[in-house]
């Protein structure tokens, strides 16, 4: 939560005061209320998301099929084009984080081997807490640039 | 006649003590734990901690030959500038191996309140900063520090040649030649010793720090069984999700029940005290105040990450023995970002009603003033705090810190 400081170098009305005051307030109690909120109820946890841009198709593989919490683990992403190719040649880059807590993934994950048919190796992933999660990958192939976001529940 | 009244009478205040007994019983046990809360409650249970895992950056790690020798280690004062520092000073076997104190004093004072040791070999990070990633890098610290332990490379080699040669020659080999070698020499703030170290052949200081490593992980077996029993909390939980009745050493009180409920729900503090260790292991900005101590600044893992990486000890090291896959938190390691800034290790609440004061640097001095701490959630004194204000009533923080004294349970440190 930021707060605002008012320029001393502009005087303001009272009315504009208030104003002021009364938008850096709803902002708090809205950001306030957006912490203690739930996960929206209608997220997709899908393992396999069409990319924002609709460019590519991805599906995340976690090691031993489920997503842990609190120790380090290996994906694989599945990453092809929307014809179905596979896309092997891509310069990969993830983050994340929890939406409602406001802070990003807790390690530093990365594609570390391509190792064909469309599939990267992913280290580094780990869930520090419970609750919702997103994780993105950021793509750039001969396909062009994309995000794909993938939602977990833990 | 009379026996039989007398009788009656006693079977009626039998019965009414039945039910009031009942009554209680059931008053305890009417908790009502979702299917999710259920779950939350079996992720906290000490029962849910798995085996250690092995530390491949320790060969010894395991060895009772080398937790023996690390024993004796751990409290010999004379691995010390003065001859009366041991690591047992500020981690007293007798006070869940902290010493309940602001700030830790070995030959001088710190700036950083004592962690416990119980469990810690669980965690990927040591120190307050995780500026070490495993036990016995944590041990060599404060061998080092002037104001700890306040001692040098060679002197602690000399001290293993004097008095643990055996032992020493048992678990690692044998020890390196000695000879001509200053009493005070090593990569320390004191002038005159690190200007000694430096005129040291480079293959020399090599022996002398792996001795130096090795100390490190012979204390690191010790330490890596010092653990956690099971608490009055666990003995709950354990009969909470059989459908047991609660014995009078499994029972939470209302109050206790309540404030569980608090903690795996609305007050939030199971978003990072998770697990059953009660830690998620990372670090948070949690807007804590400044030591009423002048101490200097203190970023926290900002600083402890790059430390962590850069570490003549570290798992990739060359006095580890881990293969460079083995590394992988240091690998992926967060090394930049503002949620570094002011962020400090997760403590563990196991025992935590034992060991006042609290914090980095023993800024709250009571459990009820870091509860009121996390229910304002004041503005950070750097960085910005990860807290949002909880609004809680008087009875809930006591609630809470109610439940937090069920988390106590003696640790066991058992013998080689």
């Amino acid at each position: 939560m930021r707060y605002f400081r008012l320029s001393d170098k502009h005087r303001v009305t009272r009315t504009r005061q208030f104003l002021s005051m009364s938008f850096v307030v709803a902002i708090s109690l809205l950001s306030g209320c957006m912490m203690m909120a739930k996960a929206p109820h209608d997220l997709d946890y899908a393992r396999t998301r069409v990319s924002e841009g609709a460019r590519y198709r991805a599906a995340i593989r976690p090691e031993g099929d489920s997503v842990v919490q609190g120790r380090l683990q290996q994906w694989t992403l599945h990453l092809e084009t929307a014809t179905g190719q596979p896309v092997d040649s891509a310069v990969i880059t993830i983050d994340g984080g929890m939406p409602q807590h406001g802070h990003g993934l807790p390690t530093k994950p990365r594609v570390t081997r391509d190792m064909g048919n469309g599939d990267h190796l992913v280290e580094g992933m780990k869930f520090n807490m419970g609750g919702w999660w997103v994780v993105r990958f950021r793509v750039n192939s001969a396909t062009g640039p994309d995000s794909v976001v993938f939602n977990l529940k833990l | 006649m009379l026996g039989t009244a007398t009788r009656i009478i006693k079977q009626s205040i039998m019965a009414l003590v039945c039910v009031i007994t009942a009554t209680h019983t059931d008053d305890r046990r009417s908790a009502g734990w979702s299917a999710e809360d259920r779950r939350t409650l079996r992720s906290l249970s000490l029962a849910s901690l798995g085996p250690l895992a092995d530390d491949p950056s320790n060969r010894v790690a395991n060895d009772s030959r080398a937790a023996a020798f690390g024993q004796a280690l751990f409290f010999d004062t004379r691995l010390s500038g003065n001859g009366k520092v041991s690591c047992a000073t500020c981690h007293t076997p007798t006070q869940e191996f902290q010493d309940a104190k602001p700030l830790a004093e070995g030959m001088g004072t710190t700036a950083r309140r004592t962690m416990p040791i119980a469990g810690t070999a669980h965690s990927p990070w040591q120190f307050w900063d995780g500026r070490a990633d495993s036990q016995w890098e944590q041990a060599l610290g404060p061998l080092e520090s002037a104001v700890e332990h306040g001692g040098s490379r060679t002197q602690y080699a000399y001290e293993i040649a004097a008095h643990y040669k055996h032992e020493y020659t048992a678990v690692f080999g044998p020890l390196p030649k000695l000879d001509g070698l200053p009493r005070i020499a090593g990569p320390i703030a004191d002038t005159a010793a690190r200007r000694a170290w430096q005129q040291i052949s480079p293959s020399r200081q090599d022996d002398i720090s792996r001795v130096y490593a090795n100390i490190g992980k012979a204390i690191a077996a010790f330490e890596r069984r010092i653990e956690f029993t099971p608490s009055r909390f666990d003995l709950y939980v354990e009969a909470e999700l059989a459908g047991r009745a609660h014995s009078p050493e499994s029972a939470l009180s209302r109050d206790e029940s309540d404030g569980l409920h608090l903690f795996i729900g609305r007050a939030n503090c199971v978003n990072c005290h998770n697990g059953p260790r009660f830690t998620d292991d990372h670090f948070h900005n949690t807007g804590v105040p400044q030591s009423s101590t002048p101490l200097p600044f203190d970023s926290g893992r900002a600083a402890g990450a790059h430390q962590a990486v850069a570490g003549e000890f570290s798992c990739t090291s060359r006095y580890s023995d881990a293969k460079p896959g083995d590394c992988a938190e240091l690998r992926f390691a967060v090394m930049e970002g503002e949620e570094l800034l002011r962020a400090f290790k997760t403590p563990s609440l196991r025992n935590v009603a034992e060991r006042a004061p609290f914090m980095h640097a023993g800024q709250l001095s009571t459990l009820a003033r870091v509860i009121s701490h996390y229910d304002r959630a004041p503005v950070a004194p750097a960085g910005h705090s990860e807290l949002r204000a909880l609004r809680l009533s008087p009875t809930e923080r006591r609630q809470i810190e109610a439940f937090l004294g069920t988390l106590s349970s003696p640790v066991l440190a058992p013998p080689p």
